[in-house]
């Protein structure tokens, strides 16, 4: 059963990936990230993780897509034409994609502690939370710090240059 | 055959579902000339990394793989702010999003 869900959220999750990678349209391919997105999300909820489940859903399909979409609104040149673009190289790049899934596949397939491993209990959000704040505080500051100097950075990159 | 599906899947599984999420997100990055969709296969990398810390705290029980995977997601949320404001930017110099647009580098 735990094999039946798994192997239908990959399949959600792969299908989705390779119409990323591969859509002629641009806002098709925004579309698929989100279903790529939200696949993962169910992935995560699958793999007792349910508060990443609700992170993923809440930053990813809803932030970053929306930033996308925004992105290829405000990149158009023409209006009410659909945005293609053409692709670069093909067969160079499934090469190097595929030779990077072989090494890694061999590295894990060989390892003997990921073949024969069952799932532990783990414990549940609140346990995170009191992680978050007692001992991972420092780079929990730390990446709100780094949010800020992020929102500046691309207010100060993209504000309109007075003529 | 059928004990093997009995169980649930092991963590090689999904190590390999995040490594082969990470190849396409890789194919995706090498074979399009839109900036965009360039920045749109940097996701799916950064999300089979989530995928990949997410189920190591499965299969550990430690709660720091799913914090790491936490940080990864504001991580990347912040990077795709800064990439589409460098877009935007790209976009009024050079009037084009592609990705050999800009040739001012060029020897």
């Amino acid at each position: 059963m735990a094999w039946l869900a798994f192997a239908t959220i990959a399949f959600v999750i792969l299908t989705a990936a390779l119409q990323v990678v591969q859509s002629k349209d641009l806002v098709h391919t925004v579309f698929w990230l989100a279903l790529t997105l939200m696949g993962t999300a169910v992935l995560f909820v699958h793999l007792d993780a349910e508060f990443l489940a609700a992170v993923q859903v809440l930053l990813y399909t809803g932030g970053v897509v929306t930033l996308m979409l925004f992105g290829v609104m405000l990149t158009r040149r023409i209006d009410g034409v659909r945005i293609l673009h053409e692709s670069g190289d093909k067969p160079r790049a499934l090469i190097c994609a595929i030779a990077l899934f072989g090494c890694i596949a061999h590295a894990i397939v060989s390892d003997p502690q990921t073949t024969n491993s069952a799932p532990v209990d783990m414990a549940d959000t609140e346990a995170l939370g009191l992680l978050f704040l007692q001992e991972m505080v420092l780079p929990f500051e730390l990446l709100s710090l780094l949010l800020l100097g992020a929102m500046v950075g691309a207010i100060v990159l993209a504000r309109k240059v007075d003529p | 055959m059928t004990e093997l599906f009995a169980q649930p899947p092991g963590l090689s599984a999904y190590l390999l579902l995040a490594a082969l999420l990470f190849s396409i997100g890789l194919y995706g990055v090498f074979s399009r000339k839109n900036t965009l969709a360039i920045l749109v296969s940097v996701e799916l990398m950064a999300n089979a990394v989530n995928i990949n810390l997410a189920a190591f705290a499965r299969y550990s029980g430690d709660l720091v793989g799913q914090s790491f995977a936490l940080f990864s997601i504001a991580l990347t949320v912040a990077e795709v702010v800064i990439g589409l404001a460098i877009v935007i930017v790209m976009y009024r110099s050079h009037k084009s999003i592609e990705a050999d647009a800009p040739t001012e580098l060029r020897g």
